[in-house]
């Protein structure tokens, strides 16, 4: 049965949280309200306020987690790698919005920036869920070339210029979880539907023209959750930091079955 | 850590009927379409609404048939768009009991829609 409402340990709506105020001198500061939740603690997690001095900061939401990890609060714990939108580990959710910290810039204006874990996902601690079952479902797609003959002798397995471009934007997917953790569907179903980050990785290489086992990857996504708890909702697009199109892979799948079934 | 893990992940065995239960979600959804405003027209140039120029229009035996196309498009529809709600929120043991339900409850709604237009085809009502 879907579960609606969270666990009493997860709360946080009646915790207040601590304040770290910025320094008197500061001139522009913004504020960031950041969930915190250590569960070695044994207390519920609960929301803090950091004023950060825009002056001396960077311009995107990582480069002010950073600095109050640096100089507020060291225990403040977050996934961050390349800083620049490759790696995808400092996905979360900012102002209501699944996105990379490193790519999202800070807002100068507007009331405070409130910054929580990539939503229903079991939380770690803070800012870094856990992305166990986002990986299982990856890898139960076999996001590898699957081939019945061996390559051409001496060179490798070639592709045109127009098959190339098929699954050119389909794998520029950082897996980073934005989109699944965007979907209502994952929300409810997680451990029966893919998602649209595993369901895009089934497609790009459902169109690769070099693997030959797209009648298998089909029947694998033939299923009343797997692929089907898609309702064509839409907030992966909206959530993905890489301008991908989760959803019309998972629309163009669905067609391929139904035409394969005629 | 989760608590949570994949299930039917590893499972390579293709379900023909999902494909089928999506596919005629989009045929019912087209026939809806057509038939549709189709029903709102009719409605709104009939010159009453009472009970008598009502029988009298469903007596003719292409609107009949056509009414009977709607009702039943639109319970197909239904049943199929309760199913997708269910299989999303009702798990366990309750959901196949649930989905049953609501597809008997569908059935009969079109044996008795197809029952009265039939009757009042014929004149019986």
């Amino acid at each position: 049965m879907v579960q609606f409402v969270l666990p009493a340990k997860s709360r946080y709506k009646d915790q207040p949280g601590r304040h770290f105020p910025a320094p008197p001198a500061a001139k522009r500061v913004r504020r960031f309200r950041i969930y915190r939740f250590d569960p070695d603690s044994g207390r519920p997690p609960c929301v803090d306020t950091f004023d950060v001095d825009l002056d001396r900061c960077g311009p995107m939401v990582l480069d002010a987690l950073i600095k109050i990890k640096n100089e507020i609060d060291s225990t403040l714990t977050f996934r961050r790698s390349c800083r620049e939108g490759i790696c995808g580990s400092c996905a979360m959710n900012i102002d209501g919005l699944n996105t990379l910290a490193c790519t999202c810039p800070i807002e100068p204006k507007g009331a405070e920036c409130r910054i929580f874990p990539l939503p229903h996902l079991p939380v770690i601690k803070d800012l870094v869920p856990d992305l166990t079952l986002f990986y299982e479902q990856y890898a139960s797609v076999k996001p590898w070339l699957q081939t019945r003959e061996p390559a051409p002798a001496g060179r490798e397995r070639t592709q045109s210029p127009r098959d190339q471009e098929l699954v050119d934007r389909p794998s520029a997917c950082i897996l980073c979880a934005c989109c699944s953790t965007s979907c209502p569907s994952y929300w409810w179903n997680s451990d029966r539907y893919l998602g649209p980050a595993a369901l895009l990785a089934a497609y790009r290489w459902i169109v690769d023209t070099r693997d030959e086992t797209g009648g298998e990857r089909l029947d694998q996504l033939q299923d009343s959750f797997r692929l089907y708890r898609c309702h064509t909702i839409m907030n992966c697009v909206e959530a993905c930091p890489k301008d991908l199109n989760p959803a019309r892979a998972i629309a163009d799948i669905k067609r391929r079955l139904a035409s394969r079934d005629d | 850590m989760s608590g949570r893990s994949l299930q039917g992940a590893a499972a390579t065995r293709a379900d023909p009927h999902a494909t089928r239960h999506w596919r005629n979600q989009r045929v019912s959804a087209i026939a809806l379409l057509l038939l549709g405003p189709w029903f709102i027209y009719k409605l709104l140039m009939l010159p009453a609404l009472d009970y008598a120029t009502v029988t009298a229009w469903i007596a003719e035996p292409l609107q009949a048939l056509l009414l009977l196309l709607f009702a039943w498009s639109t319970l197909w529809h239904s049943a199929l768009g309760v199913q997708v709600v269910v299989d999303d929120y009702v798990g366990g043991r309750l959901n196949v009991p649930t989905v049953r339900f609501l597809q008997v409850a569908h059935g009969a709604a079109a044996i008795a829609v197809g029952w009265s237009i039939w009757m009042i085809a014929l004149g019986g009502a």
